[in-house]
């Protein structure tokens, strides 16, 4: 018996959007890049008014969390969660780093890939999904990939650019991103 | 293998609990949702674990909607306090709480709202809680109003606060909308009846608390929120 969702609404800017929200680690962390990307709504158009979240591992794998049964370890200047609202083109950007690979319900690891979720008007519930990483090896044996049809696989990997990946996110439609239901 | 338990999972929602993402008297959704069936994705450490956001985010007056500005904003004053349990009962302590909402005369102080309703220099309309080891918070604050939003015709949203809720884990993340028992706005909104089910439809109405209220000084709704809960874990069964 919980709490059912509800949208996040058009106007969330008021009470959402944090300073460093889009700062999943500090600028300088080793290895930090931007994830970028487009979020767009079922006739192509831009959704203005999305707000991005993550959620990741750092780049050992770990999480700075009570539940994490190997341990929480802290890592100082990665939170590795961020939050971005999209601008006016439907855009975000998100200063990150690759997570480590991260053991899988029955203790296996998965491949480095970011949670996702997409909270927008229109959306009485959020969508989550998952970024992986383009070039990574471990993509062929990541159990969760293996359930998504191979042709619709493709959109959960992200796209190398200049300064980090792309990850554009299709609400609905021909190039429609997997979403994951948990 | 590894020498560890994964942890439990967290357990699904009961059907109808959820609002469908496709729910057509909802306009926006048309375009929003997505046509493709959801992948079940197994919950590992990623899922299983969660931002810990800390009371560093939350300053001494963010719970208090009513002392941001110079002066008082407009409007009936309430408290709104609740808890914040899981799925089993148990209270989801330190976690972060946001809301949002309109002003007295339904008015978000938000560039993109153009409902032609006075904005109130005295009131923003954001504020943050962090819940304690009971899993209670509280908030200060003014009746929201009700507004015109175009969804259909003259379409008004019944007076809501809209919540955010990280719980512990990302599968417990949640945003959900609080509303005033008896809004007469109830049956014609999409919004609220997107949840089918009636019984979880009224988990979004707020309680009003007589004997929570402040004499000669604020009225007061109670909202309880709860979560998502886990399965037992294995040391559990056997115990």
């Amino acid at each position: 018996m919980t709490t059912p969702s509800q949208t996040v609404g058009p106007f969330f800017a008021l009470g959402l959007p944090w300073a460093d929200g889009p700062f999943a680690v500090a600028e300088d962390f080793p290895g930090a890049f931007w994830l970028r990307g487009v979020v767009l709504d079922g006739a192509g158009e831009p959704v203005p008014d999305a707000l991005i979240e993550i959620w990741q591992a750092d780049p050992a794998g770990r999480f700075d969390h009570p539940d994490d049964p190997r341990g929480p370890v802290a890592t100082a200047g990665f939170r590795g969660f961020a939050r971005c609202p999209t601008d006016t083109d439907g855009r975000y950007a998100i200063r990150t780093v690759r997570p480590g690979p991260v053991p899988g319900p029955d203790g296996h690891l998965q491949a480095p890939h970011i949670d996702v979720s997409v909270l927008a008007r229109g959306l009485l519930d959020r969508l989550v999904t998952r970024v992986y990483f383009p070039d990574e090896a471990a993509n062929a044996d990541d159990p969760v990939l293996a359930t998504v049809d191979a042709v619709r696989r493709q959109t959960l990997i992200a796209k190398e650019t200049d300064d980090g990946i792309a990850f554009d996110i299709t609400m609905q439609g021909d190039h429609e991103t997997v979403f994951f239901t948990f | 293998m590894p020498d560890w338990k994964p942890p439990a999972p967290y357990r699904s929602h009961a059907p109808d609990e959820q609002p469908p993402l496709e729910s057509p008297e909802y306009g926006s959704t048309r375009l929003r949702s997505p046509r493709q069936p959801l992948v079940a994705l197994p919950q590992g450490l990623t899922e299983l674990t969660g931002p810990v956001l800390g009371s560093d985010r939350v300053g001494p007056l963010d719970h208090d909607l009513t002392r941001q500005h110079d002066g008082e904003p407009q409007g009936e004053r309430i408290e709104v306090f609740g808890r914040v349990l899981d799925g089993d009962g148990r209270p989801v302590r330190d976690t972060l709480v946001e809301v949002w909402q309109t002003n007295a005369a339904g008015r978000y102080l938000h560039a993109g709202d153009r409902h032609p309703a006075p904005l109130d220099p005295n009131f923003t309309g954001a504020g943050r809680a962090m819940t304690d080891s009971e899993g209670r918070y509280r908030f200060v604050t003014i009746k929201p109003g009700a507004y015109p939003w175009r969804n259909h015709h003259n379409a008004w949203r019944p007076a809501h606060i809209h919540f955010s809720l990280f719980g512990h884990a990302f599968t417990q993340r949640l945003v959900t909308q609080m509303y005033f028992p008896n809004d007469p706005l109830f049956d014609q909104d999409p919004i609220f009846n997107s949840v089918r089910d009636p019984a979880a439809r009224q988990r979004l109405v707020a309680a009003f608390d007589l004997g929570a209220t402040t004499p000669e000084w604020s009225l007061a709704y109670r909202f309880d929120i709860v979560l998502r809960g886990r399965d037992a874990t294995p040391m559990e069964d056997e115990a």
